[in-house]
């Protein structure tokens, strides 16, 4: 079976698919539909949703158009998902692959240094340190990326160990290989489908990291992102329930999009295991 | 003995994760913007050179960097965490006044969603091909993706504005004036919708481990033994599987304490609950980094306590592991 047979053979999988690319559009019309900043104030406050044509969802406590901030809001969304998690796999991949690759001392400190991020609260560490470096898209990458690596560093060194005494290990290194060449080109390549799979999961989590960032009033001053536009209008809930509504739908479809796509890829790159459940 | 030589082990390892955290936290401290002096002496309307002096020495900060950090490493291991920049009251104070409520609230909402989610995690189990299961599988993807922040602001408008069943906001009614059991069911009323959200999000988690827990429990040869003796299924549902697969949801729920801070702070700032996610929500409003990084400190303390009780409750549930650690 090809690997997109066995992809949508999940139909979850096949409905997040879907989903994700209807928000990839979203964040790549937004410039084109809504070519003004989403900050400007188009028109009077609290317009509720359908009430004016052009402000499809309504506008919110500074007249700006509510639909304009959800559209470009994706665009963050999806970046600082994508950007935060490939931050994450670049320290935890090789962290991870070293402890497990060379164990004994090295796996132990390494271990323990992963060890004690795991211990720390995930979230207020990611606030504290958003907090000091000042909100900025770099900072909350940053953040988000610090909070979330441990994990990574975990999977790759289980899979690392798991595999370093295989035969076409002890023929790499019979071979003559160098450590590096071993590590990069015979056992990473072979660990990449768990990582492609905890990745897909780790974008839907930086997405819900970021967005609770933004609600508390540490997103990027610059960009306007769906976390930010909750906030933003929570003390006017009792006035204005719309203006929290639709940016968290859009939250929760992207994120239940992505933990779809992740169970399918599992299901795709691990077929033997996922059969038994 | 056993289990003393084990909460020894822990205890010193919690030590050295703190002292860590200490060291780690002064640094960010270093690091913040603005000169904590200016923003004292902003607050109080004044800003002439003696006056920032005056201050700086009060508290500390014309010392050198290593007597710094000897004075607030030495401060914390004496439960000293300094002053808050803004109020002006010792940290430590305003996280003690806070933390009862926070106590009680993830308190809730941890007994809470462990016993939803195991309930309906093995409800899931023995109904694998059946669509109620996957019904039960849908609802905890649907609550584990939905941020927890808009889940508590939808139900104060379902609960609260709509319908007007329950308080949205604070501890109990302020000018009320209850006393005794009329105090308990006020503030009770008050837990329900703060409660309700955080535990939301946990439950969908130990639903989905609970299942996959009690369906690789399921596969074991003494399951396989059990109905060969003929034993009814329910019966082997609830001994055989779910006791066996009840310990790696102890693990889990201790890794979960970290998270459980995390939500804590999100559902406290949304339901002005009294604690210290809101207390480090104001500490962010008003860029107050000594208390913020106080709060810290002290959430990180709470989960290192909060696993080393789950690390005991496990080495009581399975006895294997005292051997392990003999």
């Amino acid at each position: 079976m090809s690997f997109f047979a066995r992809f949508a053979q999940n139909r979850g999988a096949l409905v997040g698919l879907i989903i994700l690319l209807l928000i990839i559009a979203m964040a790549i019309l937004a410039p084109l539909l809504f070519p003004e900043s989403p900050w400007r104030m188009v028109q009077r406050p609290f317009l509720p949703p359908l009430s004016q044509d052009g402000f499809p969802l309504g506008t919110d406590t500074m007249g700006r158009n509510v639909a304009s901030g959800l559209m470009h809001g994706a665009w963050v969304s999806l970046l600082i998902g994508l950007v935060s998690t490939s931050v994450a796999l670049l320290i935890g991949v090789p962290l991870g692959a070293i402890a497990g690759y060379y164990g004994g001392i090295i796996d132990d400190v390494l271990m323990r240094f992963t060890e004690f991020f795991q211990t720390i609260p995930n979230f207020a560490l990611a606030i504290v340190l958003v907090a000091i470096m000042q909100p900025s898209i770099t900072s909350i990458v940053l953040a988000i990326a610090i909070v979330s690596w441990p994990p990574v560093a975990r999977l790759v060194r289980a899979e690392f160990m798991s595999l370093r005494n295989r035969e076409y290990v002890e023929a790499a290194r019979l071979v003559g290989q160098s450590n590096t060449t071993i590590i990069l080109r015979q056992i990473l390549p072979n660990t990449l489908s768990p990582i492609i799979v905890l990745a897909s999961l780790m974008v839907a989590t930086a997405i819900l990291l970021e967005s609770a960032l933004s609600f508390l009033g540490l997103g990027d001053p610059n960009v306007m992102s769906w976390g930010y536009m909750i906030g933003a209008a929570r003390t006017v809930i009792r006035q204005a329930w719309w203006l929290s509504f639709f940016p968290g739908v859009a939250i929760l479809l992207t994120v239940l999009a992505l933990n779809l796509v992740g169970e399918g890829l599992d299901d795709a790159l691990n077929p033997k295991l996922s059969r038994e459940r | 003995m056993v289990y003393a030589r084990l909460i020894l082990m822990r205890l010193f390892k919690a030590v050295i994760v703190l002292f860590l955290i200490v060291i780690f936290n002064f640094l960010l401290i270093q690091l913040a913007p603005g000169d904590p002096a200016a923003i004292l002496a902003g607050e109080a309307g004044a800003a002439d050179q003696e006056f920032l002096n005056q201050l700086r020495e009060r508290f500390g900060l014309d010392q050198p960097m290593y007597v710094q950090l000897w004075r607030y490493v030495s401060g914390i291991a004496m439960l000293d965490f300094g002053y808050s920049y803004r109020l002006g009251v010792p940290v430590f104070d305003l996280i003690m006044d806070r933390l009862p409520a926070t106590l009680l609230l993830t308190g809730t909402a941890f007994v809470l969603s462990l016993v939803l989610g195991i309930v309906a995690g093995s409800m899931a189990a023995s109904r694998v091909k059946k669509p109620s299961g996957s019904i039960i599988m849908a609802l905890a993807l649907v609550f584990y993706a939905t941020p927890l922040f808009w889940v508590a602001l939808m139900s104060v408008v379902v609960f609260s504005v709509y319908l007007g069943w329950l308080p949205a906001y604070g501890l109990y009614t302020v000018g009320a004036g209850h006393t005794g059991f009329a105090l308990v069911l006020d503030v009770a009323k008050h837990l329900v919708l703060p409660a309700t959200t955080l535990a939301l999000f946990f439950m969908a988690i130990y639903t989905r481990m609970t299942r996959t827990s009690m369906l690789d429990a399921a596969q074991q040869d003494y399951v396989k033994t059990a109905r060969a003796k003929g034993l009814k299924p329910s019966i082997i549902q609830r001994r055989h599987v779910l006791r066996n697969a009840l310990l790696p949801i102890i693990t889990l729920a201790g890794l979960q304490a970290g998270q459980m801070v995390g939500g804590a702070i999100l559902t406290e700032t949304v339901f002005a609950w009294p604690g210290i996610g809101r207390l480090m929500f104001e500490a962010l409003q008003q860029r107050d980094y000594n208390l913020l990084l106080g709060i810290f400190f002290f959430s990180a303390a709470l989960v290192i306590v909060f696993n080393i009780i789950t690390d005991l409750v496990y080495s009581l549930a399975d006895p294997r592991i005292k051997k392990g650690a003999a």
